[in-house]
């Protein structure tokens, strides 16, 4: 990814942008192609797709046959560079009184951040998604509704390319007809649970991945996202014709060097660059926005970890999309650790994390699957939306919200780890172990719930007042604490595995002590941290409006996980790339208003 | 060629093939128990939890090497052992010794060689281990300064040196050098950790975490890969999902057309 030296920086741009992720990739895509000179900062190193993805690598080609190390937590040839719940040289701190509410935060600190490894589920939030306190009472409804970000939703599918099916479900929205990519047919265990899951009441359907089941239409969505505008298309077109379909092979959170899957470094930033108004600084670790006498921003300070110097960059308006609680840390370090945006006090307040659980079986119908290749689209298929909507506005479960259901259990690409448990070998070794290994190989599933976390006011995260990290800024202390309805939800899920897999025929494995702090996973575990500047529609209750644009500064954005009013049970990236789009089309207007 | 490190700290104490021989024979007397197993996780879903979760606050150092040793002249030429770091070469193709040095002592990398085949042998269903390069994965192993793998650590480089010792005691000749029935009659004591009696428990711990590096080793290897049935990791032009004998078998059908 070409970058540039920080003194090679124009005096002032139109925009900076801070972060290469979903929601700075995205912003970047949206404001070069409508001619605004930006600067973006990547806090990492800069990263080259195409040379630096293991793609046919064999785990016995990695140390440790590519098992999961305090170095590199998802494997050895996860695409994740200096990242992890521990980065080298930015510690953050935790306020925590029991285990399970440990907050711990993922950061990855490389271009393009950390759509390199993710899991490329890209779920729409539905209608109830964004009122959720008009439905139940609780949390915050967003200042904005499904019917205002469903065209972005449309664009942005259109653009990364979604594969799946519309199934008319309740708050799960349809796409419109053509926009989504052919899903993949379905592997032995999808299927298997799909059929008998419907006995427990649970609909297993395809779900939404960012991954190209076939290329994308280079010929026609080019002129839909940019009508009229041929130099846009041209480039949209040549950046969506580089990217090559999948082939079937090799996990995706190591990336994609063909570009078949949804990576800011291969589908934000290369048409971005492209246009010749971006220019990137990498190792650029943001320290504070910088302020003017008029209480607009001015650009932001930065330390280039090259030098260790501090470098001041300039813009109309300024880009925070470092992820959710990077922002929050870069607004409460602002005006000499004063903060700002901060009138309502609301800064670092209700973060949020998915609430994840998980439960595993055995199941007998899978032993001795004779042989196939079962790669399919690097990673899921199928899923379970949340199905008890009418149950729930009935007051049947004592919980509000719910979750969706992911489920593992293909016969992936064995290697380091233990691809057999040890209780169904017990005993064996020579001939009749290799004999087992091959019977149950493949017979294991896993399900994972993915739940609605509703925000409360003991999720938060503040300056530590002692804690600096090595370049000496101030680090985040994180505050945690689950209410019941995220207890109890993830009871009530690892409860509907149980069943689930029962009614396989199968055998549930491992701690059925079903309590909540038993079930639930840490929060921050599930890196689907968002929340930390919520948005409203008054500015004494809420950090930003509908726009991400900060009530305070007006030339200040949020566009990443932090404007989140609610964290719906569906992965937030989808909508982090929407809310982004259109933050930039309204920056996009200021800036033809001449109000920027 | 990695420099052979033969001191390594594991849990605050120092130990060496000759600490471990000395662990060996306290096992014969029953006196040492071992770390307890951590749960097999083969079958969860590809969940975002980390395999071991560091403490917040900042990342663990790794462990130091070589402390307070006598031998300072070999101090001297030692470096200390950190792991590939968070920026390693994802494309380089990595062999064990590429990163930390291998650790095993001549005698324990025999026995390891000759356990391995027992329980990975040559046979219908593929190579053995040794011909796969699983000895040489299994010292890599037990030489990571991960904290997962010194705990391993712990237990593999005694139970190796037990293993020699309780050869001697049976059949006078060191593990590697037993008939194949010889063999089999120690596996068969230490083979399965409920079944085995009180005198071989601590060795049917050694035996069942040894089995795991082992087969975690061997399935990372495209033999090892045909072995258990795995079949992919290839371009293909379409995603066709189960065969017809695989629906069938299973009594369902392709629901995505």
């Amino acid at each position: 990814m070409p970058t540039i030296s920080p003194d090679k920086a124009k005096p002032e741009y139109d925009v900076i942008i801070v972060g290469s992720g979903a929601g700075g990739g995205q912003s970047a895509f949206t404001l070069t192609l409508a001619g605004l000179k930006c600067l973006m900062l990547e806090a990492g190193r800069s990263y080259d797709v195409v040379n630096e993805t293991p793609m046919f690598h064999a785990p016995h080609q990695a140390p440790l046959g590519g098992v999961g190390t305090p170095d590199k937590p998802f494997g050895f040839h996860d695409a994740t560079i200096d990242g992890g719940w521990q980065v080298p040289n930015e510690p953050y701190t935790s306020a925590h009184k029991q285990p399970h509410e440990e907050f711990q935060w993922w950061r990855a600190r490389m271009m393009g951040g950390r759509t390199n490894h993710w899991g490329r589920i890209s779920l729409r939030n539905g209608p109830y998604d964004f009122k959720p306190h008009s439905r139940d009472g609780l949390g915050f409804d967003w200042p904005v509704s499904y019917e205002d970000v469903e065209p972005y939703y449309t664009k942005v599918e259109m653009l990364i390319g979604v594969y799946g099916t519309n199934e008319g479900l309740e708050n799960t929205p349809d796409s419109p007809p053509g926009v989504l990519l052919p899903a993949p047919k379905g592997r032995a265990a999808e299927l298997l649970t799909q059929k008998h899951a419907k006995k427990v009441g649970v609909p297993v359907i395809p779900i939404h991945r960012a991954v190209l089941t076939r290329p994308l239409d280079w010929k026609t969505i080019p002129q839909k996202l940019y009508p009229g505008n041929k130099w846009a298309q041209g480039i949209v077109k040549e950046a969506m014709s580089d990217r090559g379909a999948c082939f079937w092979a090799t996990p995706c959170g190591r990336g994609c060097n063909v570009g078949a899957n949804y990576q800011s470094t291969t589908v934000h930033l290369p048409p971005a660059l492209a246009t010749g108004n971006l220019d990137i600084i990498a190792n650029a670790h943001c320290r504070e926005v910088t302020m003017g006498k008029d209480g607009k921003a001015t650009g932001v300070l930065f330390i280039d970890k090259t030098t260790g110097k501090e470098v001041e960059a300039k813009g109309k308006a300024v880009i925070l999309a470092a992820s959710a609680c990077e922002t929050v840390r870069i607004l409460l370090n602002s005006a000499g650790g004063k903060g700002i945006a901060n009138s309502s006090g609301l800064v670092g307040k209700y973060i949020m994390d998915t609430v994840g659980a998980r439960l595993g079986g055995q199941i007998p119908a899978l032993e001795n699957i004779p042989p196939h290749n079962e790669d399919g689209a690097g990673g899921s298929h199928f899923y379970a939306p949340w199905w008890l909507y009418k149950e729930q506005l009935a007051g049947k479960l004592d919980f509000a919200r719910g979750y969706h259901i992911e489920m593992g259990g293909s016969r992936h690409m064995p290697g380091g780890a233990n691809p057999v448990s040890d209780d169904y070998t017990r005993g064996l070794y020579g001939t009749k172990l290799k004999e087992a290994a091959r019977r149950y190989y493949g017979s294991f599933v896993g399900f994972s719930a993915r739940g609605d976390m509703i925000p409360n006011a003991d999720c938060y995260c503040e300056l530590d007042p002692q804690v600096k990290d090595k370049w000496g800024v101030p680090v985040l202390r994180f505050h945690w604490k689950w209410s019941s309805h995220e207890l109890n939800q993830a009871v009530h899920a690892r409860k509907t595995f149980a069943a689930m897999i029962e009614a396989m025929g199968g055998t549930v494995r491992g701690d059925t002590n079903f309590t909540g702090p038993n079930s639930i996973e840490k929060p921050g575990s599930i890196i689907h941290e968002v929340g930390g500047a919520l948005p409203g529609a008054d500015p004494k209750k809420s950090v930003v409006n509908g726009f991400n644009q900060t009530w305070d500064v007006k030339n200040l954005f949020l566009n990443d996980g932090a404007p989140f009013a609610t964290n719906a049970d569906k992965n937030p990236t989808l909508t982090i790339m929407a809310l982004a789009w259109r933050a930039c089309d309204y920056i996009i207007e200021q800036a033809k208003q001449g109000t920027l | 060629m990695a420099k052979q490190l033969t001191h390594l700290t594991i849990d605050g104490k120092t130990t060496d093939p000759m600490l471990s021989r000395r662990s060996a024979i306290q096992w014969v007397l029953g006196a040492v128990t071992a770390a307890s197993l951590p749960g097999c996780t083969s079958g969860e879903p590809t969940s975002k939890v980390p395999p071991s979760q560091p403490p917040a606050g900042g990342p663990p150092d790794a462990a130091p090497i070589g402390q307070g040793q006598e031998d300072a002249s070999r101090l001297a030429t030692t470096r200390p052992v950190a792991g590939y770091g968070t920026d390693p070469n994802l494309v380089a193709f990595h062999k064990p010794g590429d990163i930390w040095p291998l650790t095993l002592s001549p005698a324990q990398k025999t026995a390891a060689t000759a356990l391995a085949d027992v329980i990975f042998p040559k046979d219908n269903l593929g190579p053995a281990a040794s011909e796969v390069n699983v000895p040489a994965m299994i010292d890599e192993w037990v030489s990571a300064p991960y904290p997962i793998q010194q705990a391993d650590r712990a237990i593999i480089l005694p139970g190796l040196d037990w293993i020699d010792i309780e050869a001697n005691k049976r059949f006078k000749k060191p593990f590697a050098d037993l008939a194949d029935d010889q063999k089999t009659a120690i596996c068969d004591d230490i083979c399965d950790p409920i079944k085995a009696k009180k005198e071989f428990k601590t060795a049917a711990k050694f035996f069942i975490k040894f089995r795991g590096v082992a087969a975690g080793a061997y399935y990372a290897t495209p033999p090892g890969w045909e072995a258990i049935g795995y079949v992919g990791n290839v371009a293909l032009g379409s995603f066709d999902g189960p065969p017809e004998e695989v629906l069938k078998k299973l009594g369902v059908t392709q629901t995505v057309v």
